[in-house]
Parts: C-alpha cells; sequence; structure tokens
C-alpha cells in the first residue's frame, strides 16, 4: 500500500526544516536505511533515511523549500507494483497533529505542587528505662541489632571491619558477623557506592558508611541519580533499601574540605529521606528505622557527638518514626527549631533566655526530609516567634525551609519575621579563633531571640 | 565476489545448530526493525527527548543473550533498547515506554533512557556515562552474597572506559572474584568523538590487565565469535574464578543520537560497514551455507514485522499516563 514519507523531527527540539537535497529519484528502488535526502535544521544538517523498503513513488516537496513543519508528508512510497496513481492526494491531508494530552500536568501544577507527602510514620511512644551511652555506642548496637535481624543487611565503607571504624562506629561488628556482612573497601567511594547501590536494587540492604560526608561528593551522582531516581524511573519496579551514614559538618579544626554540613543538598532530592540525630536516642532508633526503610536514606551524624552521652532506652525493640520531630523543651515564648549538634546549642540558648524571662520552646528536627512541619507549625502558632538554627550556611539552607514553612502555614500567627542562625557564609577556616568565630553559638540564638522582642 | 558479505570462515570453530542460528537471526532482525521502527516514530513527534539507537551493533547483545540464563542480570547505558529485548521485555512494553504512555515498562515515567524489567533481571537504563558499570559490579555482589552462580553482564561504550569509576569497579571486582562479565561495545564513536582522540590505551582488552582480569578482543560484528567468547566468559564466572572482560569491535550506523549528523566520520567508512561487515548480511549468508531455505529466513522476517507493527501500535493506542503518576513511585510506602 502507498505510504506517505513524513517531514521527520531529527532532534528534541525541531519543529521545522528544509528539504536541501533529495538524493533518490522518483521511480528509484529504496531500502530501508536508505539515505533519501537531507535536511537542513536550526542546528545541522542531517541525513534522511527510508524506514521502508518501496519504490519512491512522487516527492511532494521539493528540494530548497523551507520551514517545512514537522510531519508534513514530503514524498509518497510506493509499494512493488503499484503505480504513482494509487499514491492518493497525500499532500492535501494535513498531517496528524500531537494530540495534546487531555489532562495538560501543567495546568494543574498549582494542585500538584503543594500535594501532602504521603509518608506512613509510626507514632513515637514511651519506651520506658533508659541508660545513658554514647552517640558512638548508640549507632553501633542499631547497626548490630539490624545485621542480626536481617541476612540482607550488611555494612560497607573504608576502615569498617579490621580497623573497626575510622571513628570506631562499627567496633566488634567484624567479630560478630564476619567479612562477608562487614566488608572493608579501598579508597574507591565512586565504585564502593554504585556497587552497594547496585546490590540494592536487587533487592540487598547495605549500609554504606563513608568516612566523612565530605568524601560522599566523589559518589554523590550514585547517590542521587542512582539511588533516589531509579525507583521512579522504573515506574516502582525497583526500589533502593540503602543507607549512606557517616560524620557530617564540622569537626575540630580540620579545615575547609572536611568541615561541611550537607543537609540542604540532600533534603533538596525527592527519592531520598535525609535524618540527623542528635542525642543517642535519636542515632540508635533513626538509624534502625533508616535501616529497615526501603528508601535510600542519608543519616548525617556528627564527629562532635560521638562521644557524647545521652540517655537511650535499653528496649531491645526500640526504633523512631522517620519524619518526626521531637520537641525538647516546650516553652510558649518562641520556637527555636535545630538538628543534629545545633539541638545543643538551642537548649543551651533556651537556658539563657530563660534567665531573662523568655521562654522557648526547642524542636529537634531528627528527620530533615520529609519535614514535620505539623510540629513547626504547630509551635509556632502557640509562640508567635520563630528562629531557626543551624551549622550550615545560610543561602538555600535548611533554615530557609524552616522559615518559609511558618510564613507559608502560620503567617497570621507571627509577631516577628522569622529568623535564621546559620554558620557564617565563609569556608571553614583552620585557624581556632577563626573557626570559632564561623559556627553558630547559643550567644547568636539569644540575640536574634531578642531582635524578635525588640520590635 | 565484490559487493557480497564476507563469509567468515567457520572451519576450526564449533558451529551453531540451526535451531541458535534461527533464534539469533530472529533476535537480531527484531532489533534491526524495531530500531528502525523506533526512529521512524521519532521522525513523527511520538518519541521525543533522547533516542539512541542500536543498529548495527545487533551482534553483541544477541551473541551473548545465546548463553544468558534465568537469573542472569544485565545492565547498560542509555543505547538500551538492544539489551531489553534480548532480555526478554516485550516490544510492546519498550515501544510504549519510548512513546510515554502507560503500558510502557516504566508506565512512561522512564522513557528510551531508563527502563528496567524486574522480572527478566533487566537493571536499566543509565543516563550518566559509566555509572552503569560500578551499579553492574554491585549486580555482582548481590549474585555472589547469595551463593548463586547467576552472572551479571555489564555493559559500557569504549566512550565510558574513560571513567574512573570503570577502574573502582575493575579493582572492586577482582578483590571480590566478583562474577561479572564487562562488555565493552566498542563502536569507535563516543557520540563525536574517536577512540583515537578519546584514549591513549591502543587496546581496550587489556585495561584489566592491572587486575589480572582475563579478556578477549572479539569481533563483534560476528555473532560466531561473539557467541564463543561469551561461552568462556560466561564459564569462567560460573566457576566463581571473577570477572571477565570482553571487548566487543562494533559499529553504530546511525548517530549517536536521534540529533547527531555524524558529520564526524565519513559516509563512505559506514557504507563500507554495512556492505562488508553487517551482522544480519553475516549469519544470514552463513545460514544458508548451513542449508536453512530462504523461505525459512523470510517466514522469521514476517514474524518479526508483525511483533514490531504490533508494538507500534500499541505504543500509539496506550494512553499517557494519568496525571496523578507524577505522585507514585518517588517513595515507597515505609
Amino acid at each position: 500500500m502507498a505510504s506517505p514519507i513524513l517531514m521527520p523531527a531529527l532532534s528534541p527540539t525541531m519543529t521545522e526544516g528544509t528539504i536541501a537535497r533529495w538524493l533518490r529519484k522518483v521511480g528509484e528502488r529504496v531500502q530501508s536505511g536508505d539515505v533519501i535526502a537531507e535536511i537542513e535544521t536550526d542546528k545541522a544538517t542531517m541525513e534522511v533515511e527510508a524506514v521502508d523498503d518501496g519504490i519512491l513513488g512522487q516527492i511532494l516537496v521539493p528540494e530548497g523549500t523551507q520551514n517545512i513543519a514537522v510531519n508534513t508528508p514530503i514524498a509518497v512510497l510506493l509499494d512493488e507494483g503499484e503505480d504513482a496513481a494509487s499514491a492518493g492526494d497525500f499532500a492535501r491531508s494535513s498531517a496528524p497533529a500531537n494530540e495534546s494530552p487531555a489532562t495538560s500536568p501543567v495546568a494543574n501544577a498549582s494542585a500538584v505542587a503543594t500535594a501532602p507527602p504521603s509518608i506512613a510514620v509510626a507514632e513515637d511512644r514511651d519506651w520506658g528505662e533508659t541508660s545513658e551511652i554514647t552517640v558512638r555506642e548508640a549507632l553501633r548496637d542499631a547497626m548490630a541489632a539490624e545485621l542480626r535481624r536481617d541476612e540482607d543487611v550488611f555494612l560497607i565503607g573504608e576502615e569498617v571491619a579490621q580497623y573497626q571504624g575510622a571513628y570506631k562506629i562499627s567496633q566488634g561488628l567484624l567479630d560478630e558477623f564476619g567479612e562477608k556482612r562487614v566488608i572493608d573497601t579501598p579508597i574507591t567511594e565512586h565504585g564502593f557506592t554504585g556497587m552497594a547501590v547496585g546490590a540494592a536494587l536487587t533487592g540487598l540492604k547495605p549500609i554504606v558508611e563513608f568516612m566523612t560526608m565530605n568524601f560522599a561528593l566523589q559518589a554523590v551522582d550514585h547517590i542521587i541519580n542512582s539511588a533516589a531516581k531509579t525507583l521512579y524511573m522504573s515506574g516502582g519496579q525497583m526500589g533502593c533499601p540503602i543507607v549512606f551514614r557517616g560524620p557530617n559538618g564540622a569537626a575540630a579544626r580540620v579545615g575547609a574540605q572536611h568541615s561541611q554540613c550537607f543537609a540542604s543538598w540532600y533534603a533538596h532530592i525527592p527519592g531520598l529521606k535525609v535524618v540527623a540525630p542528635w542525642s543517642s536516642a535519636d542515632a540508635k532508633g533513626l538509624l534502625r528505622a533508616a535501616i529497615r526503610d526501603p528508601n535510600p536514606v542519608i543519616v548525617l551524624e556528627n564527629e562532635i557527638l560521638y562521644g557524647q552521652k545521652f540517655p537511650c532506652p535499653v528496649d531491645e525493640d526500640f526504633i523512631l518514626p522517620i519524619g518526626r520531630a521531637k520537641i525538647e523543651r516546650e516553652g510558649k515564648d518562641v520556637t527555636l527549631v535545630a538538628f543534629s549538634i545545633m539541638v545543643g546549642v538551642a537548649l543551651e540558648a533556651a537556658e539563657k533566655l530563660a534567665e531573662e524571662g523568655i521562654d522557648a520552646e526547642v524542636i529537634n528536627l531528627r528527620s530533615i526530609r520529609p519535614l514535620d512541619t505539623e510540629t513547626i507549625v504547630n509551635s509556632v502558632k502557640k509562640t508567635s516567634r520563630l528562629v531557626s538554627v543551624e551549622e550550615g550556611w545560610p543561602v538555600a539552607g535548611i533554615g530557609a525551609e524552616i522559615c518559609m514553612i511558618a510564613t507559608e502555614h502560620a503567617f497570621d500567627w507571627l509577631d516577628a519575621p522569622p529568623a535564621r542562625v546559620c554558620g557564617l557564609d565563609v569556608p571553614l577556616p583552620y585557624a581556632a579563633n577563626l573557626e570559632k568565630l564561623a559556627l553558630p553559638k547559643p550567644e547568636w540564638v539569644v540575640d536574634a531571640v531578642r531582635k524578635q522582642f525588640r520590635d | 565476489m565484490d559487493g557480497m558479505p564476507s563469509v567468515p570462515d567457520r572451519s576450526n570453530g564449533p558451529a551453531l545448530s540451526p535451531e541458535t542460528m534461527k533464534r539469533a537471526y530472529k533476535d537480531m532482525v527484531l532489533i534491526r526493525r524495531f530500531e528502525e521502527k523506533a526512529g521512524q516514530l521519532y521522525g513523527m513527534g511520538l518519541i521525543g527527548g533522547f533516542c539512541h539507537l542500536y543498529i548495527g551493533q545487533e551482534a553483541v547483545v544477541v551473541g551473548i543473550g545465546l548463553h544468558m540464563k534465568q537469573g542472569d542480570k544485565s545492565i547498560t547505558s542509555y543505547r538500551d533498547h538492544g539489551q531489553m529485548l534480548v532480555a526478554g521485555m516485550t516490544a510492546r512494553g519498550v515501544m510504549a515506554e519510548l512513546t510515554g504512555r502507560a503500558g510502557g515498562y516504566s508506565r512512561g515515567k522512564g522513557g528510551s533512557m531508563h527502563m528496567f524489567s524486574r522480572e527478566k533481571e533487566f537493571y536499566g537504563g543509565h543516563g550518566i556515562v559509566g555509572a552503569q558499570v560500578s551499579l553492574g559490579t554491585g549486580l555482582a555482589f548481590a549474585n555472589k552474597y547469595r551463593g548463586s552462580d547467576e552472572v551479571s553482564i555489564v555493559y559500557f561504550g569504549e566512550g565510558a572506559s574513560a571513567q574512573g569509576q570503570v577502574y573502582e569497579s575493575f579493582n572492586l571486582a577482582a578483590l571480590h572474584k566478583l562474577p561479572c562479565i564487562y562488555v565493552i561495545e566498542n563502536n569507535r564513536y563516543g557520540m563525536g568523538t574517536s577512540i583515537e582522540r578519546a584514549t591513549a590505551s591502543k587496546d581496550l582488552s587489556r585495561n584489566g590487565e592491572p587486575w589480572g582480569i582475563p579478556s578477549r578482543k572479539v569481533d563483534g560484528m560476528d555473532v560466531f565469535a561473539v557467541e564463543q567468547a561469551a561461552q568462556e566468559a560466561m564459564e569462567h564466572c560460573r566457576a566463581g574464578k571473577g570477572p571477565f572482560l570482553l571487548e566487543m569491535e562494533t559499529y553504530r550506523y546511525r548517530g549517536h543520537s536521534m540529533s547527531d549528523p555524524a558529520k564526524y566520520r565519513q559516509r563512505t567508512e559506514v557504507e563500507e560497514m554495512r556492505r562488508t561487515r553487517d551482522p544480519i548480511e553475516n549469519l544470514k549468508a552463513e545460514m544458508l551455507r548451513a542449508g536453512i531455505t530462504e523461505d525459512v529466513l523470510k517466514d522469521i522476517e514476517t514474524e518479526v514485522k508483525a511483533t514490531v507493527a504490533d508494538a507500534v501500535e500499541f505504543a500509539q493506542v496506550s494512553p499517557e499516563p494519568d496525571p496523578s503518576e507524577l505522585w507514585t513511585d518517588i517513595l515507597v510506602e515505609a
């Protein structure tokens, strides 16, 4: 049967082009793959190949013709034995326009953009008796408990096995679980992260330890492009149950390349969950939840907190929900929102403010993505003032997000513009005095709160 | 015999059974016809974005596929339609993904570069050059962790072989003796950059040598040569001896993607390859020599044509994904 040859689209953005040259004449036999014409687009001259076998029955658009819309019939291909008369009048029949989708997602953009994330979150509850343990021990206990519970869980990273962890987080795990499940790697973040993500796509549940989150920059492509997106790109077929964990943020005088907070980097990515524990209970409960979660979870730890002791439930089943913040201190005059080591700074600030008669509420976010908007908004509605506290840089930081949430959801309750306390907008210096000047301290928080009461 | 496809000498190698040759022929013709149609649908505006065709390279994936068994995993870059079809994914599902429809393997959310099949153990479909090499190493890691003798087949181009993570992966795979076959599809051009301009390595098949990875350089336009090399590599991996590297010397007839005018190579070079080295023509000649009739080949071609026509039809009648699909598959419900 005669069929039209249509003006092809030869690039993602082409809408029209020029027939530069016909390379075959009417009456010639063409085979699939033969170059039959050259077309000029805005970018290049491209060859047009025949896609079917047949005889070139008619050329509808002579060479040199400009501005031919994509999908316009430009020639007619005949089957063996047909004559040109049977070609019909393709020139007059207009090209089928691309049908626009019945419902344009763009038209719904404002509606869909605010659709709430449907994250099922188990409630926190009272876990009873506690004992004082370090954050380091809490993290180790969490991994040990999950390694015992599920054969598919394994730990991989630099110095995690024989060395017992660069920061001794994996102390004793090699002895208990053996080298099949506690795996030392060479210094090869890009490679071992990709390998772990590949294993996770098959259903294994790797815990990837980065010696520090700074080194995860070498592997950030796999965290974002491979781990976070595959579920979506596969139409839900292939999840990635994996944990990426390691110390994040400033330590002590280790300089600009080893002192930075990545919370806002990862919080930006749909397909990831991000948690940032402060206390031992946070560390144990959130890491266990992260390991059990069927999604990629980033656990942002903090080196300075590793050695600090906090009470932690002794219950063997203790676990925390991802996506829920904790009110560490109740108050009625101002809401302080913090995560990781800054929770301690906010609590110190709250004590100082109490001396001035200001009763601060301190929220420990625990989870950065998803954010517990409800707890933040309810608190702001109660206190009418908000100061966020983070160690990271101010531009496009977590504080910007927190302040916007208050503005969006509690504007009418606010008595002062929401404020943020952040690390200074500089690479972290080495010199002791300069480093100290660059990182948030309780006084900065107190000052920010005082300003809210001044106006 | 000027103008005839050259027929490789098979006097020393094991010939394939007529049934195996028919299977290979069918798969290669399927890929060729499927890709030609994809190019056509792209021209009609039914496929958008990036679309990278496999035409010319069919013998590589088909020859290796002859030795894959249930459970073997495969992964590749964005030039991936051939790999999917050989993995057993349906032409309908792949074509409907190309047109961005609900009937596609990713329900329209992946496109040409991002398709997966849990059922067929095909792990994508990756858009970042080289990423699939460490991911594929992870598939092999999982095989070993689970104590199976399944193999992971990792395809990448000679262009990707310049990426650092390829060598990180070689090291990890050799260190852990992972059952991983690295297949370098050397089609001579990484987009517009010829191999001579891209690597100082004169012989990519030796790129695994520092880690003691055994390898073969293979005529990737000859499905028989590919099949033999694949057999050796598979046996090596299944025996627990660690990774194997195959460099396939192949050629893509089309541009890097649909919008590539391929001005970096002479048209005569492409024509010469098509005329003398075409993997389908070469196999066809071999089959005729083995006594398989033209009629049998015609029947296969007719069947393939119907399969592709059916896929094209399906890819156009399958509806676009519902707008609610925007919000699904971002996270697995915990």
